[in-house]
Protein backbone atom coordinates (compact mmCIF):
# COMPACT_ATOMS: atom_id res chain seq x y z
CA UNK A 1 0.00 0.00 0.00
CA UNK A 2 1.51 3.31 -0.98
CA UNK A 3 2.11 6.33 1.19
CA UNK A 4 -0.62 8.42 -0.34
CA UNK A 5 -3.41 5.96 0.32
CA UNK A 6 -2.19 5.40 3.90
CA UNK A 7 -2.21 9.14 4.52
CA UNK A 8 -5.61 9.42 2.89
CA UNK A 9 -7.02 6.68 5.12
CA UNK A 10 -5.70 8.34 8.27
CA UNK A 11 -6.85 11.78 7.18
CA UNK A 12 -10.32 10.48 6.43
CA UNK A 13 -10.62 8.82 9.83
CA UNK A 14 -9.36 11.84 11.71
CA UNK A 15 -11.62 14.22 9.83
CA UNK A 16 -14.69 12.08 10.42
CA UNK A 17 -13.63 11.99 14.08
CA UNK A 18 -14.15 15.76 14.27
CA UNK A 19 -17.62 15.54 12.84
CA UNK A 20 -18.62 12.53 14.92
CA UNK A 21 -18.46 14.71 18.02
CA UNK A 22 -19.91 18.17 18.66
CA UNK A 23 -16.36 19.59 18.56
CA UNK A 24 -16.52 20.43 14.87
CA UNK A 25 -19.85 22.24 14.99
CA UNK A 26 -19.06 24.15 18.15
CA UNK A 27 -15.73 25.18 16.71
CA UNK A 28 -17.12 26.37 13.40
CA UNK A 29 -19.90 28.38 15.02
CA UNK A 30 -17.56 30.04 17.50
CA UNK A 31 -14.99 30.72 14.81
CA UNK A 32 -17.54 32.38 12.55
CA UNK A 33 -19.10 34.39 15.38
CA UNK A 34 -15.74 35.66 16.59
CA UNK A 35 -14.51 36.40 13.08
CA UNK A 36 -17.67 38.44 12.50
CA UNK A 37 -17.38 40.23 15.81
CA UNK A 38 -13.77 41.21 15.23
CA UNK A 39 -14.37 42.29 11.65
CA UNK A 40 -17.47 44.39 12.16
CA UNK A 41 -17.25 45.52 15.79
CA UNK A 42 -13.60 45.62 16.79
CA UNK A 43 -12.12 46.00 13.32
CA UNK A 44 -14.36 48.87 12.27
CA UNK A 45 -15.27 47.36 8.92
CA UNK A 46 -17.76 50.07 8.04
CA UNK A 47 -15.86 52.97 9.60
CA UNK A 48 -12.92 52.23 7.33
CA UNK A 49 -15.05 52.98 4.32
CA UNK A 50 -12.86 50.79 2.11
CA UNK A 51 -13.78 47.90 -0.09
CA UNK A 52 -11.23 45.61 1.54
CA UNK A 53 -11.13 42.69 3.96
CA UNK A 54 -8.28 44.26 5.95
CA UNK A 55 -10.37 44.43 9.12
CA UNK A 56 -11.25 40.76 8.67
CA UNK A 57 -7.78 39.32 8.18
CA UNK A 58 -6.11 41.66 10.65
CA UNK A 59 -7.49 39.65 13.56
CA UNK A 60 -6.69 36.21 12.30
CA UNK A 61 -3.40 35.78 14.18
CA UNK A 62 -5.24 36.56 17.43
CA UNK A 63 -8.28 34.50 16.58
CA UNK A 64 -6.16 31.48 15.69
CA UNK A 65 -4.09 31.92 18.82
CA UNK A 66 -6.81 30.23 20.87
CA UNK A 67 -8.90 28.44 18.31
CA UNK A 68 -6.21 26.49 16.45
CA UNK A 69 -4.70 24.92 19.61
CA UNK A 70 -8.26 23.91 20.52
CA UNK A 71 -8.41 21.92 17.29
CA UNK A 72 -4.89 20.52 17.50
CA UNK A 73 -4.60 19.71 21.19
CA UNK A 74 -6.19 16.30 20.91
CA UNK A 75 -4.29 15.08 17.87
CA UNK A 76 -1.69 12.98 19.69
CA UNK A 77 -2.53 13.44 23.36
CA UNK A 78 -5.82 11.63 22.80
CA UNK A 79 -4.02 8.78 21.03
CA UNK A 80 -1.69 8.45 23.97
CA UNK A 81 -4.45 8.69 26.56
CA UNK A 82 -6.61 6.06 24.89
CA UNK A 83 -3.66 3.86 23.99
CA UNK A 84 -4.66 3.86 20.32
CA UNK A 85 -1.20 5.13 19.46
CA UNK A 86 0.03 1.60 20.11
CA UNK A 87 -2.55 0.29 17.69
CA UNK A 88 -1.82 2.89 15.03
CA UNK A 89 1.96 2.56 15.14
CA UNK A 90 1.93 -1.24 15.01
CA UNK A 91 0.01 -1.09 11.75
CA UNK A 92 2.15 -1.50 8.62
CA UNK A 93 2.64 2.25 8.28
CA UNK A 94 5.45 4.65 9.12
CA UNK A 95 5.09 7.21 11.92
CA UNK A 96 5.52 9.92 9.29
CA UNK A 97 2.45 8.82 7.41
CA UNK A 98 0.46 8.97 10.63
CA UNK A 99 1.78 12.42 11.56
CA UNK A 100 1.14 13.89 8.13
CA UNK A 101 -2.28 12.26 7.85
CA UNK A 102 -3.44 13.59 11.19
CA UNK A 103 -2.02 17.04 10.51
CA UNK A 104 -3.69 17.24 7.10
CA UNK A 105 -7.04 16.26 8.58
CA UNK A 106 -7.06 19.13 11.07
CA UNK A 107 -5.71 21.51 8.47
CA UNK A 108 -8.50 20.58 6.09
CA UNK A 109 -10.95 21.12 8.90
CA UNK A 110 -9.55 24.62 9.55
CA UNK A 111 -9.66 25.29 5.82
CA UNK A 112 -13.33 24.39 5.84
CA UNK A 113 -14.01 26.77 8.73
CA UNK A 114 -12.09 29.49 6.90
CA UNK A 115 -13.96 28.83 3.67
CA UNK A 116 -17.24 29.29 5.52
CA UNK A 117 -16.33 32.95 6.04
CA UNK A 118 -17.14 33.53 2.34
CA UNK A 119 -20.17 35.73 3.14
CA UNK A 120 -17.74 38.42 4.31
CA UNK A 121 -16.13 38.38 0.88
CA UNK A 122 -19.57 38.49 -0.74
CA UNK A 123 -20.59 41.40 1.46
CA UNK A 124 -17.57 43.44 0.54
CA UNK A 125 -18.01 42.61 -3.15
CA UNK A 126 -21.63 43.70 -2.92
CA UNK A 127 -20.79 46.97 -1.19
CA UNK A 128 -17.86 47.89 -3.37
CA UNK A 129 -15.26 46.46 -5.66
CA UNK A 130 -12.43 44.98 -3.62
CA UNK A 131 -9.18 43.77 -5.14
CA UNK A 132 -9.98 40.07 -5.43
CA UNK A 133 -6.31 39.20 -5.85
CA UNK A 134 -5.55 40.70 -2.46
CA UNK A 135 -8.44 38.79 -0.88
CA UNK A 136 -7.15 35.56 -2.37
CA UNK A 137 -3.57 36.02 -1.19
CA UNK A 138 -4.94 37.02 2.22
CA UNK A 139 -6.93 33.80 2.40
CA UNK A 140 -3.84 31.84 1.39
CA UNK A 141 -1.79 33.63 4.06
CA UNK A 142 -4.46 32.97 6.65
CA UNK A 143 -4.50 29.28 5.75
CA UNK A 144 -0.71 29.05 6.02
CA UNK A 145 -0.85 30.87 9.35
CA UNK A 146 -3.41 28.38 10.64
CA UNK A 147 -1.22 25.54 9.38
CA UNK A 148 1.79 26.90 11.25
CA UNK A 149 -0.12 27.18 14.53
CA UNK A 150 -1.62 23.78 13.96
CA UNK A 151 1.78 22.15 13.43
CA UNK A 152 2.89 23.69 16.72
CA UNK A 153 -0.21 22.29 18.47
CA UNK A 154 0.52 18.94 16.90
CA UNK A 155 3.99 19.04 18.44
CA UNK A 156 2.79 20.06 21.91
CA UNK A 157 0.04 17.45 21.85
CA UNK A 158 2.66 14.76 21.23
CA UNK A 159 4.46 15.92 24.38
CA UNK A 160 1.69 15.11 26.82
CA UNK A 161 -1.37 12.95 27.29
CA UNK A 162 -3.11 15.90 28.93
CA UNK A 163 -5.02 18.03 26.44
CA UNK A 164 -5.08 21.10 28.70
CA UNK A 165 -1.30 21.11 29.05
CA UNK A 166 -1.00 20.65 25.31
CA UNK A 167 -3.38 23.58 24.71
CA UNK A 168 -1.56 25.96 27.04
CA UNK A 169 1.86 25.08 25.66
CA UNK A 170 0.84 25.70 22.11
CA UNK A 171 -0.91 28.98 22.97
CA UNK A 172 2.28 30.19 24.63
CA UNK A 173 4.44 29.18 21.66
CA UNK A 174 2.04 30.77 19.19
CA UNK A 175 1.85 33.89 21.32
CA UNK A 176 5.61 34.18 21.16
CA UNK A 177 5.46 33.99 17.37
CA UNK A 178 2.92 36.82 17.36
CA UNK A 179 4.58 39.06 19.90
CA UNK A 180 8.02 38.89 18.28
CA UNK A 181 6.73 41.05 15.46
CA UNK A 182 3.90 42.93 17.15
CA UNK A 183 4.47 46.69 16.83
CA UNK A 184 4.34 47.45 20.61
CA UNK A 185 7.01 44.81 21.21
CA UNK A 186 9.24 45.77 18.29
CA UNK A 187 9.07 49.39 19.40
CA UNK A 188 10.06 48.42 22.91
CA UNK A 189 12.98 46.35 21.59
CA UNK A 190 13.99 49.31 19.43
CA UNK A 191 14.23 51.54 22.47
CA UNK A 192 16.13 49.03 24.55
CA UNK A 193 18.60 47.88 21.95
CA UNK A 194 21.10 50.00 20.05
CA UNK A 195 21.38 47.42 17.34
CA UNK A 196 18.56 47.67 14.76
CA UNK A 197 19.47 44.25 13.38
CA UNK A 198 18.42 42.60 16.62
CA UNK A 199 14.91 43.94 16.24
CA UNK A 200 14.87 42.81 12.64
CA UNK A 201 16.06 39.33 13.52
CA UNK A 202 13.49 38.90 16.27
CA UNK A 203 10.74 40.30 14.09
CA UNK A 204 11.73 37.91 11.32
CA UNK A 205 10.55 35.05 13.55
CA UNK A 206 7.13 36.55 13.87
CA UNK A 207 4.09 35.36 11.99
CA UNK A 208 2.87 38.98 11.98
CA UNK A 209 5.70 40.14 9.77
CA UNK A 210 5.15 37.31 7.32
CA UNK A 211 1.37 37.47 7.35
CA UNK A 212 1.47 41.18 6.51
CA UNK A 213 2.78 40.59 2.99
CA UNK A 214 -0.15 38.32 2.11
CA UNK A 215 -2.61 40.93 3.38
CA UNK A 216 -1.09 43.47 1.01
CA UNK A 217 -1.54 41.13 -1.89
CA UNK A 218 2.09 40.17 -2.40
CA UNK A 219 3.14 36.55 -2.69
CA UNK A 220 6.68 36.60 -1.37
CA UNK A 221 8.46 33.28 -1.56
CA UNK A 222 10.22 34.06 1.73
CA UNK A 223 6.89 34.33 3.53
CA UNK A 224 5.69 31.05 2.08
CA UNK A 225 8.98 29.40 3.00
CA UNK A 226 8.69 30.80 6.52
CA UNK A 227 5.32 29.16 7.16
CA UNK A 228 6.33 25.97 5.38
CA UNK A 229 9.45 25.87 7.56
CA UNK A 230 7.45 26.21 10.77
CA UNK A 231 5.16 23.41 9.66
CA UNK A 232 8.03 21.20 8.57
CA UNK A 233 10.07 21.81 11.70
CA UNK A 234 7.14 21.25 14.07
CA UNK A 235 6.08 18.04 12.38
CA UNK A 236 9.66 16.80 12.37
CA UNK A 237 9.89 17.55 16.10
CA UNK A 238 6.60 15.71 16.57
CA UNK A 239 8.14 12.61 15.00
CA UNK A 240 11.17 12.88 17.30
CA UNK A 241 8.98 13.28 20.38
CA UNK A 242 6.90 10.25 19.40
CA UNK A 243 10.00 8.19 18.75
CA UNK A 244 11.54 9.14 22.08
CA UNK A 245 8.35 8.19 23.93
CA UNK A 246 8.41 4.80 22.32
CA UNK A 247 12.10 4.35 23.08
CA UNK A 248 11.24 4.91 26.77
CA UNK B 1 7.57 -17.55 12.29
CA UNK B 2 8.64 -15.52 15.30
CA UNK B 3 12.22 -15.57 16.50
CA UNK B 4 13.16 -13.62 19.60
CA UNK B 5 16.82 -13.49 20.48
CA UNK B 6 18.32 -12.01 23.63
CA UNK B 7 15.64 -9.38 23.75
CA UNK B 8 16.47 -6.70 26.32
CA UNK B 9 14.77 -3.48 27.27
CA UNK B 10 16.07 -1.00 29.82
CA UNK B 11 14.00 1.87 31.17
CA UNK B 12 16.67 4.04 32.73
CA UNK B 13 18.71 1.65 34.85
CA UNK B 14 15.87 -0.80 35.33
CA UNK B 15 15.86 -3.84 33.08
CA UNK B 16 12.23 -4.50 32.20
CA UNK B 17 13.13 -7.36 29.88
CA UNK B 18 16.46 -9.11 30.26
CA UNK B 19 17.78 -11.44 27.59
CA UNK B 20 14.56 -13.15 26.57
CA UNK B 21 14.88 -15.72 23.76
CA UNK B 22 12.32 -18.07 22.28
CA UNK B 23 10.71 -18.92 18.98
CA UNK B 24 7.21 -19.74 17.87
CA UNK B 25 6.39 -21.77 14.76
CA UNK B 26 3.21 -21.95 12.73
CA UNK B 27 0.65 -24.16 14.44
CA UNK B 28 1.85 -23.23 17.90
CA UNK B 29 0.03 -21.28 20.58
CA UNK B 30 2.51 -19.88 23.06
CA UNK B 31 1.21 -18.81 26.45
CA UNK B 32 3.08 -15.96 28.02
CA UNK B 33 2.82 -16.14 31.80
CA UNK B 34 4.20 -14.05 34.56
CA UNK B 35 3.29 -11.86 37.50
CA UNK B 36 2.31 -8.23 36.92
CA UNK B 37 5.28 -6.12 35.88
CA UNK B 38 7.31 -9.16 34.82
CA UNK B 39 7.88 -7.71 31.35
CA UNK B 40 5.18 -9.47 29.35
CA UNK B 41 3.66 -6.38 27.81
CA UNK B 42 7.03 -4.78 27.21
CA UNK B 43 8.18 -7.91 25.35
CA UNK B 44 5.04 -7.90 23.23
CA UNK B 45 5.46 -4.23 22.44
CA UNK B 46 8.96 -4.94 21.20
CA UNK B 47 7.83 -7.93 19.15
CA UNK B 48 5.14 -5.85 17.44
CA UNK B 49 7.55 -3.01 16.80
CA UNK B 50 5.85 -0.44 19.00
CA UNK B 51 8.96 0.14 21.09
CA UNK B 52 12.50 -0.56 19.93
CA UNK B 53 14.56 -3.04 21.98
CA UNK B 54 17.65 -1.83 23.86
CA UNK B 55 19.45 -4.87 22.49
CA UNK B 56 18.62 -8.20 20.94
CA UNK B 57 16.49 -8.89 17.91
CA UNK B 58 13.03 -9.94 16.81
CA UNK B 59 12.30 -11.40 13.40
CA UNK B 60 8.82 -12.14 12.15
CA UNK B 61 8.57 -14.31 9.06
CA UNK B 62 12.25 -13.60 8.44
CA UNK B 63 11.87 -9.81 8.59
CA UNK B 64 13.70 -7.95 11.35
CA UNK B 65 11.20 -5.73 13.16
CA UNK B 66 13.69 -2.87 13.55
CA UNK B 67 15.42 -3.04 10.17
CA UNK B 68 12.41 -3.93 8.10
CA UNK B 69 9.32 -3.04 10.10
CA UNK B 70 6.66 -2.73 7.41
CA UNK B 71 6.79 -6.27 5.98
CA UNK B 72 7.11 -7.69 9.50
CA UNK B 73 4.10 -5.69 10.73
CA UNK B 74 2.09 -6.80 7.73
CA UNK B 75 2.32 -10.41 8.90
CA UNK B 76 1.15 -9.58 12.40
CA UNK B 77 -2.11 -8.85 14.11
CA UNK B 78 -1.87 -7.24 17.51
CA UNK B 79 -4.28 -6.85 20.40
CA UNK B 80 -2.63 -4.41 22.84
CA UNK B 81 -3.26 -4.51 26.57
CA UNK B 82 -6.61 -2.94 27.54
CA UNK B 83 -7.81 -3.29 23.93
CA UNK B 84 -7.71 0.37 22.85
CA UNK B 85 -9.98 1.68 20.09
CA UNK B 86 -11.21 5.00 18.74
CA UNK B 87 -14.25 5.71 20.88
CA UNK B 88 -15.78 8.20 18.46
CA UNK B 89 -16.07 5.59 15.69
CA UNK B 90 -18.66 2.92 15.09
CA UNK B 91 -17.57 -0.72 15.23
CA UNK B 92 -17.95 -0.98 11.48
CA UNK B 93 -16.05 2.27 10.85
CA UNK B 94 -13.22 1.17 13.10
CA UNK B 95 -12.85 -2.24 11.47
CA UNK B 96 -13.03 -0.73 7.98
CA UNK B 97 -10.30 1.72 8.99
CA UNK B 98 -8.09 -1.11 10.27
CA UNK B 99 -8.71 -3.09 7.09
CA UNK B 100 -7.79 -0.12 4.93
CA UNK B 101 -4.55 0.44 6.82
CA UNK B 102 -3.84 -3.23 6.19
CA UNK B 103 -4.15 -2.48 2.48
CA UNK B 104 -7.56 -4.05 1.95
CA UNK B 105 -9.90 -2.16 -0.33
CA UNK B 106 -13.26 -2.45 -1.97
CA UNK B 107 -14.72 -5.97 -1.92
CA UNK B 108 -11.73 -7.45 -0.12
CA UNK B 109 -12.24 -4.94 2.67
CA UNK B 110 -15.93 -5.72 2.92
CA UNK B 111 -15.26 -9.45 3.09
CA UNK B 112 -12.54 -8.99 5.73
CA UNK B 113 -14.80 -6.87 7.92
CA UNK B 114 -17.69 -9.31 7.60
CA UNK B 115 -15.48 -12.26 8.45
CA UNK B 116 -14.02 -10.58 11.56
CA UNK B 117 -17.46 -9.40 12.68
CA UNK B 118 -18.80 -12.92 12.37
CA UNK B 119 -15.88 -14.52 14.20
CA UNK B 120 -16.13 -12.08 17.09
CA UNK B 121 -19.95 -11.98 17.32
CA UNK B 122 -20.22 -8.25 16.69
CA UNK B 123 -23.23 -8.22 14.32
CA UNK B 124 -25.53 -6.74 16.95
CA UNK B 125 -23.42 -3.66 17.62
CA UNK B 126 -22.00 -3.09 14.16
CA UNK B 127 -23.32 0.44 13.75
CA UNK B 128 -23.08 1.49 17.37
CA UNK B 129 -20.43 3.97 18.42
CA UNK B 130 -17.66 2.27 20.40
CA UNK B 131 -17.96 4.58 23.41
CA UNK B 132 -21.49 3.28 24.05
CA UNK B 133 -20.34 -0.34 24.18
CA UNK B 134 -19.65 -2.47 27.23
CA UNK B 135 -16.13 -3.54 28.03
CA UNK B 136 -16.62 -6.99 26.56
CA UNK B 137 -17.76 -5.64 23.21
CA UNK B 138 -14.94 -3.10 23.10
CA UNK B 139 -12.52 -5.89 23.77
CA UNK B 140 -13.93 -8.02 21.02
CA UNK B 141 -13.92 -5.07 18.63
CA UNK B 142 -10.21 -4.62 19.18
CA UNK B 143 -9.71 -8.36 18.87
CA UNK B 144 -11.59 -8.29 15.55
CA UNK B 145 -9.21 -5.57 14.40
CA UNK B 146 -6.23 -7.83 15.09
CA UNK B 147 -7.55 -10.67 12.90
CA UNK B 148 -9.02 -8.50 10.17
CA UNK B 149 -6.33 -9.35 7.63
CA UNK B 150 -6.15 -13.02 8.61
CA UNK B 151 -2.53 -12.65 9.74
CA UNK B 152 -0.03 -15.49 10.03
CA UNK B 153 1.13 -14.19 13.38
CA UNK B 154 -1.07 -13.05 16.23
CA UNK B 155 0.16 -11.23 19.31
CA UNK B 156 -2.53 -10.96 21.97
CA UNK B 157 -1.93 -9.13 25.22
CA UNK B 158 -4.42 -10.49 27.76
CA UNK B 159 -7.14 -11.30 25.23
CA UNK B 160 -9.64 -12.52 27.83
CA UNK B 161 -9.12 -9.80 30.40
CA UNK B 162 -12.40 -8.30 31.58
CA UNK B 163 -14.65 -10.73 29.72
CA UNK B 164 -17.41 -12.78 31.29
CA UNK B 165 -17.00 -16.57 31.47
CA UNK B 166 -18.96 -17.20 28.26
CA UNK B 167 -17.00 -14.64 26.31
CA UNK B 168 -13.77 -16.04 27.72
CA UNK B 169 -14.78 -19.44 26.50
CA UNK B 170 -15.57 -18.10 23.01
CA UNK B 171 -12.28 -16.27 22.69
CA UNK B 172 -10.33 -19.32 23.90
CA UNK B 173 -12.06 -21.53 21.38
CA UNK B 174 -11.27 -19.00 18.70
CA UNK B 175 -7.60 -18.83 19.67
CA UNK B 176 -7.30 -22.61 19.78
CA UNK B 177 -8.90 -22.92 16.36
CA UNK B 178 -6.74 -20.23 14.79
CA UNK B 179 -3.66 -21.68 16.46
CA UNK B 180 -3.80 -24.65 14.11
CA UNK B 181 -2.73 -22.50 11.19
CA UNK B 182 -1.04 -19.49 12.76
CA UNK B 183 1.74 -18.67 15.17
CA UNK B 184 0.13 -17.12 18.25
CA UNK B 185 1.57 -15.56 21.36
CA UNK B 186 -0.80 -14.58 24.09
CA UNK B 187 -0.29 -13.40 27.60
CA UNK B 188 -2.55 -14.15 30.51
CA UNK B 189 -2.84 -14.38 34.26
CA UNK B 190 -5.31 -17.19 34.07
CA UNK B 191 -3.53 -20.51 34.37
CA UNK B 192 -6.43 -22.70 33.34
CA UNK B 193 -6.40 -20.79 30.07
CA UNK B 194 -2.86 -21.91 29.42
CA UNK B 195 -3.81 -25.53 29.98
CA UNK B 196 -6.82 -25.34 27.70
CA UNK B 197 -5.36 -23.29 24.85
CA UNK B 198 -1.57 -23.37 24.69
CA UNK B 199 0.67 -25.87 23.04
CA UNK B 200 3.59 -24.35 24.92
CA UNK B 201 4.04 -21.91 27.78
CA UNK B 202 6.75 -19.55 28.92
CA UNK B 203 6.92 -18.17 32.41
CA UNK B 204 8.65 -14.85 32.64
CA UNK B 205 9.67 -13.20 35.90
CA UNK B 206 11.51 -9.95 36.47
CA UNK B 207 12.36 -9.75 32.79
CA UNK B 208 13.76 -13.28 32.45
CA UNK B 209 12.39 -16.51 31.06
CA UNK B 210 12.26 -18.85 34.05
CA UNK B 211 10.40 -21.76 32.48
CA UNK B 212 9.62 -22.92 28.95
CA UNK B 213 7.73 -26.08 28.06
CA UNK B 214 4.39 -27.67 27.29
CA UNK B 215 1.76 -27.20 30.00
CA UNK B 216 2.11 -30.87 31.07
CA UNK B 217 5.90 -30.56 31.24
CA UNK B 218 5.55 -27.50 33.40
CA UNK B 219 3.05 -29.22 35.63
CA UNK B 220 5.52 -32.03 36.23
CA UNK B 221 7.71 -29.49 37.97
CA UNK B 222 5.05 -29.10 40.60
CA UNK B 223 5.64 -30.83 43.95
CA UNK B 224 2.22 -32.35 43.68
CA UNK B 225 2.91 -33.97 40.31
CA UNK B 226 3.19 -37.75 40.70
CA UNK B 227 1.64 -37.84 44.14
CA UNK B 228 -1.19 -40.31 44.65
CA UNK B 229 -4.43 -39.30 46.24
CA UNK B 230 -6.04 -42.21 48.06
CA UNK B 231 -9.54 -42.14 49.52
CA UNK B 232 -10.80 -45.06 51.57
CA UNK B 233 -14.15 -45.60 53.28
CA UNK B 234 -14.31 -46.56 56.94
CA UNK B 235 -10.62 -46.60 57.81
CA UNK B 236 -9.00 -44.00 60.08
CA UNK B 237 -6.51 -41.68 58.46
CA UNK B 238 -3.81 -42.70 60.92
CA UNK B 239 -4.27 -46.35 60.01
CA UNK B 240 -4.06 -45.49 56.30
CA UNK B 241 -0.94 -43.49 56.86
CA UNK B 242 0.83 -46.20 58.86
CA UNK B 243 0.04 -48.98 56.40
CA UNK B 244 0.89 -47.06 53.24
CA UNK B 245 4.15 -45.72 54.65
CA UNK B 246 5.48 -49.29 54.79
CA UNK B 247 5.21 -49.79 51.04
CA UNK B 248 8.50 -49.61 49.12
CA UNK B 249 9.11 -46.37 47.28
CA UNK B 250 6.98 -44.17 49.48
CA UNK B 251 8.72 -40.99 50.50
CA UNK B 252 6.03 -39.64 52.74
CA UNK B 253 2.32 -39.80 53.35
CA UNK B 254 0.28 -36.76 54.25
CA UNK B 255 -3.19 -36.79 55.73
CA UNK B 256 -5.46 -34.61 53.61
CA UNK B 257 -8.73 -35.26 55.38
CA UNK B 258 -9.33 -37.19 58.55
CA UNK B 259 -12.95 -38.20 58.60
CA UNK B 260 -14.19 -41.42 60.34
CA UNK B 261 -16.35 -42.30 57.32
CA UNK B 262 -13.99 -41.40 54.44
CA UNK B 263 -10.30 -40.64 54.99
CA UNK B 264 -8.05 -39.12 52.39
CA UNK B 265 -4.27 -39.33 52.29
CA UNK B 266 -1.75 -38.19 49.73
CA UNK B 267 1.22 -40.43 49.09
CA UNK B 268 4.41 -39.03 47.60
CA UNK B 269 6.70 -41.46 45.76
CA UNK B 270 10.45 -41.27 46.38
CA UNK B 271 10.89 -40.52 42.68
CA UNK B 272 8.34 -39.50 40.05
CA UNK B 273 8.90 -42.40 37.58
CA UNK B 274 7.93 -44.86 40.34
CA UNK B 275 4.49 -43.39 40.67
CA UNK B 276 2.70 -45.93 38.51
CA UNK B 277 4.28 -48.91 40.23
CA UNK B 278 3.35 -47.37 43.52
CA UNK B 279 -0.25 -46.97 42.46
CA UNK B 280 -0.36 -50.70 41.69
CA UNK B 281 1.10 -51.56 45.10
CA UNK B 282 -1.56 -49.41 46.70
CA UNK B 283 -4.24 -51.30 44.84
CA UNK B 284 -2.83 -54.61 46.05
CA UNK B 285 -2.63 -53.27 49.59
CA UNK B 286 -6.29 -52.31 49.43
CA UNK B 287 -7.17 -55.80 48.21
CA UNK B 288 -5.26 -57.44 51.06
CA UNK B 289 -6.78 -55.18 53.68
CA UNK B 290 -10.24 -55.41 52.06
CA UNK B 291 -10.53 -51.63 51.99
CA UNK B 292 -13.39 -49.99 50.14
CA UNK B 293 -11.56 -47.56 47.89
CA UNK B 294 -13.47 -44.50 46.79
CA UNK B 295 -10.70 -42.81 44.84
CA UNK B 296 -7.16 -43.61 43.77
CA UNK B 297 -5.55 -41.31 41.28
CA UNK B 298 -2.20 -39.86 40.27
CA UNK B 299 -1.98 -36.07 40.50
CA UNK B 300 -0.86 -34.27 37.33
CA UNK B 301 0.48 -31.36 39.25
CA UNK B 302 -0.88 -27.88 39.27
CA UNK B 303 0.27 -25.01 37.15
CA UNK B 304 -0.52 -22.40 39.76
CA UNK B 305 1.74 -24.18 42.22
CA UNK B 306 4.57 -24.25 39.66
CA UNK B 307 3.90 -20.61 38.88
CA UNK B 308 4.12 -19.64 42.55
CA UNK B 309 7.25 -21.59 43.34
CA UNK B 310 9.02 -20.28 40.23
CA UNK B 311 8.06 -16.65 40.47
CA UNK B 312 8.13 -16.26 44.24
CA UNK B 313 11.16 -18.21 45.40
CA UNK B 314 11.49 -16.39 48.74
CA UNK B 315 7.96 -16.83 49.98
CA UNK B 316 7.87 -20.33 48.49
CA UNK B 317 10.71 -21.41 50.79
CA UNK B 318 9.19 -19.71 53.79
CA UNK B 319 5.96 -21.52 53.12
CA UNK B 320 7.74 -24.86 53.20
CA UNK B 321 9.40 -24.18 56.53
Amino acid sequence: MNSVSVIKTITKRELSGYFASPVAYVFIVIFLLLAGFFTFMAGGFFERNEASLMSFFLWHPWLYLFLVPAVGMRLWSEERRLGTMELLLTMPITPWQAIVGKFLASWLFLALALALTFPVWMTVSYLGSPDHGVVMTSYLGSLLLAGAYLAISCMTSAMTRNQVVSFILSVVLALFLILAGWPPVTKLLDQVSENPRLVETVAAFSVMTHFEGFQKGSLDLRDIVFFAAIIGFSLFTTSIIIRSHRAG
Amino acid sequence: MIKVQNLTKAFGTKLAVNGVSFSVERGEVLGFLGPNGAGKSTSMRMITGFIPPTSGSVTVGGHDIVENPIPAKRLMGYLPENAPSYHDMTVHGFLAFAAELRGLQGDARKRAVNRAVEMCFLEGVLHQSIETLSKGFRHRTCFAQSIIHDPDVLILDEPTDGLDPNQKHEIRTLIRRMGEKKAIIFSTHILEEVESVCSRAIIIDRGRVVANGTPSELKLRSELAGAITFKVVGVSAQDLKDKTSQINGVRKTLVVKDDPSVSTVRIYPSSKPETEALAQSLGQLALREKWVVQDLHIEEGRLDEVFRTITLPETGQEGQK
